[in-house]
């Protein structure tokens, strides 16, 4: 047995595999296949202040091992997600996660003072959106926007609610990007977003997506979310990360828990699967057994320990063996 | 719900591929106009999404041999792919899904309008609607003969089928909105029903319009995950309270009122839609 406990910040999970934000709706649709109070919690799609239409359609291409995709966070506004999905979730017991987005700092606090008396278990900040007062640049790819809608929302939200900063992978450092939030007060970080990408469409010769660029998801992406992961926990080895992109098995997940992610998402898997969580979940843990791991928290973060750290931590299992 | 199917029987219909699925649990609760997601590529697939197809041909059977059929056109990879599996292959299934064509308390004259292999979720609407003791026309239409679906089980069921293509290669030279009107006004129609693609349906809905009846039709619009989640399926609908909103046609469809589907803003953001003043910029 596996001791599959985890923890994002302050906030206790029974284990460490989570849906991803915009690939679960707010989990009602995914209630009819598993019971969301099954996972370690529910990332809703990214809420915002007021009704989004979206963008139009085509809204997605798949891709060689993923998909592009341009929904442009269509979504209900803050009043209707806190009448309705909000409370569902709550009636089925899922633990949840607020994913929040803005187009400016003003609009993430208004989002994060309307969530200060609900229940809510953590609060994602979706900094991958344009700054309308910055001339459309993404908060993710600028460290001082970015710290500036950190420590904004750090200090309007719930004292008691971890606040995570969720980073894209489009940038030349995020280290430095991770080290930006972390001292403006990030309790945590999601990693990662999708990466910017177009297919052009050979027959009508334009640009397949309605929306012209989309975001990249699915394993194509994995290896890109594993080393942003590991480069930010060399860059704040003390802050817990969590860490999605492209996770289709346990094994892939393993690999996050590995490079420094406590906890995991799991998005465009589940168009795949919609019970790719919960098998996800099952098979990390037999994972985790295979490598001798007693608990998730042995497995956090190990591929970075140095021989004498992995003799010391695995005691009498055989590391040669394993990796065999 | 989810299930592993296992394809009992492929037939080459043109240049289409039936397959016949045994999939007790999609062939339970199956309504005429719902669909099943079906994953392509094998296990170890590198295309993630799902392919969505109509269903008919179900026959919900005993406790052990519920079987399921559905058309494909080899189009792209995916489907590619899925028609050269033989007899005997595991396919992964999510179904039925959907809202199914809304069915009359009474029996009703209808129309049901066919476009290519749209026709495939009219067969089992027929049955149903004869049950009912409707008096039934359909029209199939398709680019060119090869690419008609159904002619020969529409008109076992119903007798009087017309046929159009847009060569000329079956049935009359044209589209089927051309003898739409007619058949509407012989048979008393007092609704019209069709599957099939995009400006096929705009056009079946003008014409039912124009007689005063609703249109009930389903669309063949991709979608990444079939079950209401990932927001890429959705079209422009005029909702009871007027206002029109982005709504995702495989939960909230595939089946509309045409008239309340805003076909020619499909592909666009008009501006009354709800939340478009919510986008920016």
């Amino acid at each position: 047995m596996v001791d599959m406990r985890t923890s994002l910040g302050s906030l206790a999970l029974p284990n460490p595999v989570l849906t991803a934000s915009g690939c679960a709706a707010a989990g009602r649709e995914l209630g009819q296949f598993l019971d969301v109070s099954a996972l370690g919690a529910v990332v809703t799609k990214s809420i915002m202040q007021r009704p989004r239409s979206g963008r139009p359609t085509p809204r997605m291409a798949e891709t060689p091992s993923g998909m592009l995709n341009s929904i442009g966070l269509q979504g209900p506004g803050i009043d209707a997600f806190l009448a309705t999905d909000l409370p569902w979730l709550r009636q089925q017991g899922a633990r949840t996660v607020v994913s929040i987005a803005g187009g400016s700092t003003d609009e993430y606090v208004a989002l994060a003072k309307r969530l200060y008396n609900h229940p809510v278990d953590l609060i994602e900040v979706n900094i991958s959106c344009p700054n309308v007062e910055s001339r459309g640049q993404v908060f993710a790819c600028d460290p001082l926007a970015a710290s500036r809608v950190i420590s904004a929302v750090r200090r309007a939200a719930h004292p008691n609610t971890p606040v995570f900063a969720k980073l894209s992978p489009d940038v030349t450092d995020i280290g430095q990007i991770a080290r930006a939030v972390t001292d403006a007060g990030a309790d945590g970080i999601s990693l990662i977003n999708t990466l910017l990408g177009m297919v052009i469409d050979t027959e009508t010769l334009r640009p397949a997506l309605g929306g012209e660029t989309g975001g990249l998801s699915g394993p194509a992406i994995r290896p890109v979310a594993v080393r942003c992961v590991w480069q930010v926990h060399r860059a704040v080895p003390h802050l817990p990360l969590l860490g999605m992109g492209g996770i289709l098995t346990g094994k892939d997940a393993l690999q996050f828990l590995l490079a420094g992610a406590s906890a995991v998402s799991v998005g465009t898997a589940v168009f795949h699967d919609p019970t790719a969580p919960v098998r996800i979940l099952a098979e990390l843990e037999s994972e985790l057994s295979r490598c001798g791991f007693a608990s998730v928290a042995d497995a956090v973060g190990f591929a970075h320990r140095s021989p004498a750290e992995r003799d010391r931590l695995r005691g009498s299992i055989d590391v040669e063996g394993i990796s065999a | 719900m989810q299930e592993i199917g296992e394809i009992f029987d492929v037939t080459r219909l043109g240049s289409y591929t039936q397959f016949t699925v045994v999939a007790p649990g999609v062939a339970r609760s199956f309504q005429p106009g719902q669909f099943v997601a079906v994953t392509v590529g094998g296990p170890e697939t590198s295309m993630l999404l799902r392919r969505s197809f109509a269903l008919y041909g179900v026959k919900p059977g005993t406790q052990f041999a519920g079987t399921i059929q559905f058309v494909v056109a080899a189009h792209g990879r995916g489907t590619e792919w899925l028609v050269r599996q033989p007899v005997g292959t595991k396919l992964d299934l999510v179904g039925p899904l959907g809202v199914p064509f809304p069915i009359p308390r009474e029996p009703v004259p209808a129309v049901l309008v066919g476009g290519g292999y749209g026709s495939a979720p009219l067969l089992p609407l027929a049955e149903r609607l004869l049950e009912l003791g409707s008096d039934l026309t359909m029209i199939l239409g398709a680019a060119s003969a090869d690419r008609l679906f159904g002619q020969l089980a529409a008109k076992r069921l119903i007798g009087s089928v017309t046929v159009t293509t847009d060569d000329g290669s079956a049935g009359q030279r044209g589209r089927v909105t051309d003898p739409l009107p007619s058949a509407i006004e012989q048979l008393g129609a007092q609704i019209v029903y069709a599957c099939g693609p995009m400006p096929m349906l705009a056009a079946v809905g003008e014409v039912a319009q124009a007689h005063a009846i609703p249109a009930q039709v389903a669309v063949e619009e991709s979608m990444a995950c079939g079950i209401g989640v990932c927001m890429t399926c959705v079209l422009p609908v005029r909702g009871d309270d007027g206002v029109s909103r982005f709504v995702r046609s495989c939960v909230e469809g595939p089946v509309f009122d045409a008239g309340r589907v805003r076909w020619a803003d499909v592909g666009r953001l008009p501006a009354d839609l709800f939340g478009a003043d919510g986008m920016g910029h």
